[in-house]
């Protein structure tokens, strides 16, 4: 039993993700098992796993251990991302319960995938060297390719999953050649003692770190759907099942920026002055292409697309100032942006079910009558988007522009401000054609308690967050600082010096 | 120079020897064309149906279970090299792995996957 | 011994013989075929810095690279011929349902 305790100790330390895998698991037997109908209850024992995974990184907060070999870092960090990807993957749970069934569906297998996507994109959050980075990236893609192609009817549905799978592997590619070179030129992949070799002089600079930053940089910036590498992005967005979509949005998002900001401003943070310039470009591009781009969107699904394209954007503003400040309004921004999201998409497929439509623009005409909840609920949601005070998008937005500022990057938050008064058009679209737009009648929406609760758990976290964003943030400094401080004696070395 | 020098030659001379072949064969061999000839060769029996028939999707399906789980056992080497290093911990994670696995091949065959008739 | 720049260069060329493909060839099979040639060329490459620096973890990366391209080709292919049998096309540019 002796020899075993390191392996006890290891496995105390993966409990959330290892719930959740063990949950995809369980649910690929039992629903195998099971006749089609009876299958779809398997959304149940989805949920169940999620919840104890959430349950599970609460207790894990406060720890900091780094495990197998360093492979695995769990601290507060680690325990944030824990406790907000199941909770969204969660929520997109409770909204996919009828839609799954209306859309014919396989319900095991998305379900299954669903759990397998969330255990990668926690491993992202958590990964402690580059390849259990890549190996949460691609558990977390793989598993979306399929789920966007899921409707196998739908010859849109299998051209977005083409896509999709076609660029994500392409960047895949990138990513895994600038690991190479980064492990050559550093002699380790463990994120730390790259970290400890950047820092010397002679090897920052050498081609090989050079090319595969660059490298890196190009296959993140797939994955968070940064311009010019957005490409794929609204044709996957819209074509998916929109429960899909949302976890396109939401969950994979929030798994690549949290591998994405630790690995690039925690411990790439030495070789800042090579990497904010890059940045910078990708920042403003995603900002001004996403958001010139909604405007002439009709169709809301792809409307978000491009939003979330210009959401990236901001992000990157925060991530280009490069400061430990910016780290927790980095967090911060995730979570407001997650709940918004979560919550539109909610909207998305109420609408699609209870109309019978698609999810364009016309078809939310005449929403606020036919279902005023729907209709206020999808109107706080764009507002927080858009950045209207006092919701979460706001203060995230405010929080990060604040700290660029403070930087001395003008000119990107002078750029970012311009974009987010575009941005307001197009958001405010979507409510104009609600409450201004006169639709068909339509017959009244079956009720969907679980549906209804996803909404009400999206829109009152979008509120509360907002209106009392302290704990949050203070949850997000403590979060931050916690991931930062492997290099905390070695920065103050530097800064003594 | 001189240290490749015979590679040079080699590579020159096995040229020359399959060039001239070729070109030999070319002008000096006899040609008879006829519609038997031109058949694919199915071992002796008269070809039958069109070679661009559609397969079925089960051979599809064998294929990337075959692809997958084959791949997969890779992992089983690295292990057994150092099991004695590893011991208890090594043992129990294979197993973990293993029983990975086997789920997946018993999901595979409640999906019907290898299911031929 | 070959010098390691001579393997590094062959996976240099290799990926770029994929990206090139993927960018200009039309047909899924061969765009997915180039992809895969570019993660064999970062399986070259690392295999290559790991003996050079006597290390073992590059080979343990060939392995997971190697997994994760046989998935990879498993969900691709399926992905792709569900799309075929959708559209009964394998050439890209005939997927134009979704554009702006």
């Amino acid at each position: 039993m002796q020899a075993l305790g390191p392996l006890i100790l290891s496995w105390r330390s993966v409990l959330a993700p290892g719930i959740v895998a063990l949950t995809a698991v369980v649910t690929m037997l039992v629903g195998s098992g099971l006749s089609e109908d009876e299958s779809e209850s398997v959304g149940w024992i989805a949920l169940t796993g999620l919840v104890a995974a959430a349950i599970a990184s609460l207790a894990a907060s406060g720890d900091h251990i780094v495990t197998f070999g360093g492979s695995l870092i769990i601290d507060d960090y680690t325990a944030f991302f824990y406790l907000l990807i199941p909770v969204c993957s969660a929520v997109v749970v409770l909204f996919s319960f009828d839609y799954v069934a209306a859309l014919g569906l396989p319900a095991t297998e998305y379900y299954a995938l669903l759990l397998f996507a969330t255990t990668g994109m926690m491993l992202m959050a958590g990964a402690g060297d580059l390849i259990v980075m890549f190996l949460g990236l691609e558990t977390m893609s793989i598993s979306a390719y399929v789920m966007a192609a899921m409707a196998q009817r739908d010859p849109k549905s299998s051209e977005a999953g083409l896509k999709y799978f076609l660029l994500g592997a392409f960047s895949t590619g990138f990513l895994l050649y600038g690991i190479a070179l980064l492990y050559g030129a550093t002699g380790s992949i463990k994120l730390e003692a790259v970290a400890q070799m950047v820092r010397k002089h002679s090897i920052a600079l050498s081609p090989f770190v050079l090319l595969g930053l660059g490298l890196i940089l190009v296959g993140f910036g797939f994955k968070v759907a940064a311009a010019p590498f957005h490409v794929w992005t609204p044709d996957a967005y819209e074509g998916a099942p929109t429960s899909v979509t949302a976890l396109m949005a939401v969950g994979i998002k929030l798994g690549a920026f949290a591998g994405f900001i630790r690995v690039l401003l925690i411990y790439l943070a030495p070789l800042h002055a090579q990497w904010s310039g890059v940045l910078w470009a990708l920042a403003a591009l995603s900002m001004t292409v996403g958001n010139l781009a909604a405007l002439a969107q009709e169709n809301i699904k792809r409307m978000l697309a491009y939003s979330a394209i210009a959401h990236a954007g901001y992000i990157l503003v925060g991530m280009t100032a490069g400061r430990s400040e910016v780290g927790p309004a980095l967090l911060y921004y995730l979570l407001g942006y997650a709940f918004a999201n979560l919550g539109a998409f909610a909207v998305l497929v109420a609408v699609e079910q209870a109309q019978q439509s698609g999810t364009k623009l016309d078809d939310l005409s005449g929403l606020a009558r036919n279902h005023p909840m729907l209709a206020a609920a999808m109107a706080l949601f764009m507002l927080s988007l858009m950045g209207m005070p006092p919701l979460a998008g706001f203060v995230g937005k405010f929080y990060i522009f604040s700290v660029a500022l403070e930087s001395r990057y003008v000119w990107l938050v002078i750029i970012a401000t311009l974009n987010s008064v575009v941005s307001a058009y197009y958001y405010a679209r979507v409510i104009v054609a609600m409450y201004m737009r006169e639709g068909a009648e339509r017959q009244a929406q079956t009720r969907q308690p679980t549906l209804l609760f996803a909404l009400a758990v999206a829109a009152l976290a979008t509120v509360i967050i907002g209106l009392l964003p302290h704990p949050y943030i203070s949850a997000s400094s403590a979060a931050y600082a916690s991931a930062e401080q492997v290099l905390r004696p070695a920065t103050a070395a530097l800064q003594t010096k | 120079m001189t240290t490749w020098f015979p590679v040079a030659l080699m590579t020159a001379f096995a040229a020359l020897v399959v060039g001239l072949m070729v070109t030999i064969n070319a002008i000096v061999g006899p040609r008879s064309r006829d519609p038997v000839k031109g058949e694919a060769f199915e071992c002796g029996n008269p070809p039958s149906g069109s070679a661009w028939r559609r397969f079925s999707v089960h051979f599809y399906l064998t294929a990337i279970l075959f692809l997958v789980f084959d791949v997969e056992v890779v992992f089983l080497y690295p292990w057994a090299v150092t099991i004695r290093q590893l011991g208890a911990t090594g043992l129990v994670e294979a197993g973990i792995f293993i029983v990975l696995m086997l789920a997946g091949l018993i999901y595979a065959l409640r999906r019907g996957m290898l299911d031929w008739s | 011994m070959t010098p390691i720049n001579y393997y590094l260069g062959l996976g240099a060329l290799l990926f770029a013989i994929g990206t090139v493909g993927v960018l200009i060839r039309r047909n899924l099979i061969v765009v997915f075929m180039s992809i895969e040639l570019m993660l064999n060329a970062v399986n070259l490459t690392f295999i290559a810095l790991g003996r050079a620096m006597g290390s073992a973890d590059g080979q343990v990366i060939v392995f997971f690279v190697m997994i994760v391209a046989g998935v990879e080709a498993a969900v691709g292919l399926g992905i792709i011929l569900a799309a075929f049998r959708n559209r009964l096309t394998v050439n890209a540019d005939e997927f134009n349902l979704l554009r702006w």
